[in-house]
């Protein structure tokens, strides 16, 4: 037996990781709104405890007492209408207790007025785009966790899972309203430390709000069910200093317009493929697969595809604007008119695809006005 | 051929049409009851699966496409294959002999009630091998994942709910019409064992939502193959729509899971207690208000959809109100254990473990139903330990509470006490070890249905990964004690148990192929 335990605490051992720990309860969080809904959780907890402790101890008294070995002879009481109508009204009353400050709170999340900036959301399988509704700017954020950490060749990150290539940043102490959305399937988005978890369904525009009190990184994962790479498309959001988040906004309007700079220039084929390569491990990989097989009637394959070999145009068109009614996306706005050209390129020549052809930025360019 | 003759040697027909023709109420028990046992095995298979490729962070064992397949299929098949069909099983066994029929009032329609279920079981779990896999949108199947997203296969998963979906109202209207029709002279309602009647107020529940289930997957089937909208935003549909639909049958359904529970529990504490039910009237109505409050708190799965405020605040109040009538069943059985005469045999021990499990159960499920600290538990491993705290612990220890308790009359032969005892300790230790540590991980942000994890949640999983294994090897033992019991117990009285009470102890044990041809007296 001892030697049972000792392999089963060996196994535990083994197991975790060095960064693993063992914390039990909710987050108290970074909002006004996350403490009150910490309240409430602790307050409910406790009021299931007091019960528990009652109701199991007067079982346990009885298991231990009134047992037939200890001699324990059976009374033949059943029904009592007194101790019946107290056993419904108490707890009836607790409830009430109970149901106020839980309404109060529900209240106030659902205030979605005056709001200091919109930032609309939306859930993509398997990425989240974030769109500025006031400032110039659009972005996708994905996974950054590199696959050969999930497969588990290479020693995983301290924030394994939980990051991203481009995280959302806001400002601190402002209160920012989430427009909440979704292009294919539903997703919902999730911060514990803002207590802010909607669900972002294709064709409706659902609301949340985050006032959050100190600068800092906040880590979140889509919650509800969307798909193959549904554990894989975490949430990262950077709170910063009012001055930081200017300074961040400015960055990223310059970093945008250099992008659109370098469609600008010519690209051979050799550094388009490169690019390419890139592009489409962040953004084609999950389903297309590495080696561009697809997976049988899920997702098609690319490799020696009537699409890739034929004619650019309609490749093209596929890409930019997505197969409506498949999982297919359009990534006109996803990626810039480098990766996009890029990517295609990359998918006309790749797994002896050789068609030859270079599709160059600025022809995507045209395309994406 | 000589009518008296027949009527007197008529027994089971030998070898296989036995089974395939039978009409006899305790021969279709049996059937529902060994193939719930082999579907609690093959989701069990799965869900130790899904237990092993958690035990560590990374991917070892299958893919995320597979996973999703394994959650979605351990699902359903614990759902409509398990703790469905054993009480359908138990129903079938027990009813008529509680209230003193001679079989159940429609035996034909039985024989198919119970053969359509293997062809719909063989017919979804052959999705596993179809080209794009076996469904992969979960066990609540949301659209558009499960339409427009879905894998090709879904179209046999449609079917094969259909045939379930037929196969539970079939049973149910068979339940209501043996209960209200052939009750033995006497036998009026509110002597009724309380095991019939929740399974009374558990048949009407099937019968309302069953129907409402076939209509989604019906709407679902015109979606994908006939060009209508009912959930793609692009045609004018609502997704939203398909969770209203589907909840409006899943949050009854999930009482349909327990409220046989309830009865056997309510059949067992009073019998090992040596004492009367306490209570026997408010247990009736509080079964009947959770029946109905079921009907109306559909949404509380669905706090985060961005509902209206009044919508998330009604469906808050109608959640938490079904605590009262729950708590009264519990204070109830309580009081029954109190100043008995009690004794654990293994029955025992599953029901007062019910009891205290359930409860657990029960707590975080009023947790959940405050709706403001919902937006943080909705969809993690809260929800997780919650609904498996009141369907394993809940439901199949009271299945199990119940096959052994009546076992001996089944089979005229007692099952091995002492493995019994080992049985219920070995799956109470890993239960716990399994479910328990889900409430923590649950609470620190671990969504639900993700193959793979952030690293502070690995060593909550690997427990749980440990108690899941425990737990599902454990149940050869079950397997071992029953096989055993049939075969060589210790020969059983007719009454059994020293405080067993009801219409049923009085038959001898085995209990006749045909019992209470003529109606019994009550007094």
């Amino acid at each position: 037996m001892n030697r049972v335990i000792f392999g089963l605490a060996m196994l535990l051992v083994i197991a975790s990781p060095s960064h693993a720990d063992w914390t039990m309860n909710l987050t108290r969080g970074v909002t006004d709104i996350s403490r009150e809904i910490y309240d409430l959780h602790m307050v409910i907890f406790w009021i299931c405890v007091v019960i528990g402790v009652l109701v199991f101890g007067v079982m346990l008294w009885s298991v231990v007492y009134h047992r037939k070995s200890r001699g324990a002879k059976a009374h033949n009481f059943h029904e009592s209408l007194l101790v019946e109508i107290a056993w419904t009204v108490v707890p009836f009353i607790i409830l009430i207790a109970m149901a106020v400050p839980a309404t109060a709170t529900l209240i106030k999340m659902y205030d979605n007025t005056e709001a200091d900036l919109d930032i609309q959301v939306t859930g993509y399988q398997w990425k989240w785009r974030y769109q500025y509704l006031a400032e110039d700017i659009d972005f996708f954020s994905s996974l950054s966790t590199p696959r050969e950490q999930i497969n588990n060749t290479q020693e995983k990150s301290p924030d394994y899972l939980l990051e991203v290539d481009n995280p959302l940043v806001i400002p601190v102490g402002k209160k920012v309203r989430f427009l909440l959305t979704a292009n294919d399937v539903i997703h919902s988005w999730w911060v514990p430390e803002f207590a802010v978890k909607k669900d972002a369904i294709p064709g409706f525009i659902n609301e949340a709000w985050v006032i959050v009190d100190k600068p800092g990184v906040y880590r979140g994962q889509c919650a509800e069910l969307c798909g193959k790479d549904h554990g894989f498309m975490p949430i990262v959001v950077e709170v910063k200093s009012q001055a930081d988040y200017e300074q961040w906004l400015a960055e990223f309007k310059k970093a945008d317009e250099l992008k659109a700079q370098a469609a600008e220039k010519s690209w051979n084929l050799a550094d388009l493929m490169a690019t390419g390569e890139q592009v489409y491990n962040k953004a084609c990989l999950a389903c297309h697969q590495a080696n561009g097989e697809g997976v049988p009637s899920i997702f098609p394959a690319l490799k020696n595809s009537p699409v890739a070999l034929g004619d650019a145009a309609l490749h093209i068109d596929v890409v930019l604007n997505g197969a409506p009614g498949t999982a297919m996306q359009a990534f006109k706005d996803q990626l810039s008119a480098v990766e996009l050209a890029a990517v295609i390129t990359y998918e006309r020549n790749a797994w002896g695809n050789k068609t030859g052809d270079i599709v160059t930025p600025a022809q995507i360019a045209e395309l994406k006005k | 051929m000589d009518s008296s003759a027949a009527t007197t040697h008529h027994g089971p027909a030998s070898g296989l049409r036995r089974w395939l023709y039978t009409t006899n109420h305790k021969d279709i028990g049996t059937l529902y009851l060994w193939f719930s046992f082999v579907m609690f095995m093959t989701g069990g298979c799965m869900a130790l699966l899904i237990r092993a490729e958690l035990f560590q962070p990374g991917l070892q064992l299958i893919q995320p496409e597979f996973f999703n397949q394994m959650t979605t299929m351990h699902g359903l098949i614990m759902v409509f294959g398990a703790v469905m069909p054993a009480f359908v099983g138990l129903a079938n066994w027990m009813i008529p002999m509680m209230v003193g029929a001679p079989d159940m009032a429609l035996p034909r329609m039985n024989n198919w009630s119970f053969w359509i279920l293997p062809f719909a079981f063989s017919m979804m779990l052959s999705t596993l091998f179809m080209e794009g896999g076996a469904p992969n949108f979960g066990w609540t199947f949301y659209a558009p994942l499960s339409t427009t997203y879905a894998p090709p296969s879904v179209t046999f998963f449609i079917f094969a709910v259909h045939m379930m979906g037929i196969s539970s109202i079939m049973g149910a209207i068979n339940i209501i019409a043996t209960i209200l029709n052939l009750r033995a002279p006497g036998m009026n309602m509110m002597k009724l064992p309380l095991f019939v009647w929740t399974w009374l107020i558990t048949a009407f529940l099937l019968i309302a939502v069953m129907p409402v289930l076939a209509g989604v997957v019906t709407m679902m089937l015109m979606d994908i193959h006939f060009g209508t909208s009912f959930f793609n935003a692009a045609g004018g549909g609502d997704p939203v729509l398909f969770q209203h639909v589907f909840w409006f049958f899943g949050h009854p359904e999930v009482y349909i899971m327990i409220l046989p529970a309830f009865g056997i529990v309510s059949e067992i504490i009073p019998t090992f207690a040596r004492k009367k039910l306490f209570g026997y009237p408010s247990m009736v109505y509080a079964t009947a208000s959770i029946a109905f409050l079921s009907f109306i708190v559909w949404a509380h799965h669905m706090f985060t959809v961005g509902m209206p405020l009044v919508g998330e605040v009604f469906f808050m109040f109608a959640t938490m109100l079904i605590a009262v009538p729950t708590g009264v069943k519990v204070f109830n059985w309580v009081a029954t254990m109190f100043r008995g005469s009690m004794t654990f045999e293994t029955p025992m021990l599953f029901a007062l473990a019910f009891v205290v499990l359930f409860t657990i159960g029960g707590f975080s499920g009023l947790m959940l139903a405050i709706a403001p600290a919902d937006f943080q538990y909705h969809d993690t491993y809260f929800v997780v330990a919650h609904f498996h705290y009141v369907l394993v612990p809940g439901a199949v220890f009271a299945i199990m509470a119940g096959a052994y308790y009546w076992l001996p009359k089944w089979c005229g032969n007692y099952y091995d006490e002492t493995m019994g005892k080992v049985h219920f300790w070995c799956s109470f230790i890993g239960v716990n070890i399994t479910f328990f540590p889900m409430h923590f991980i649950g609470l620190a942000g671990m969504p639900r249905r993700i193959p793979d994890y952030a690293l502070q949640f690995a060593d909550f999983n690997a427990v749980a990964t440990v108690g899941a294994f425990i737990f599902g090897f454990s149940q050869l033992i079950f397997l071992y004690n029953v096989i055993y019991c049939i075969r060589k117990g210790r020969k059983a009285s007719d009454e059994v148990w020293e405080g067993s009470h009801g219409l049923e102890w009085t038959l001898p044990s085995p209990a006749p192929y045909h019992s209470f041809s003529e109606a019994p007296q009550i007094k």
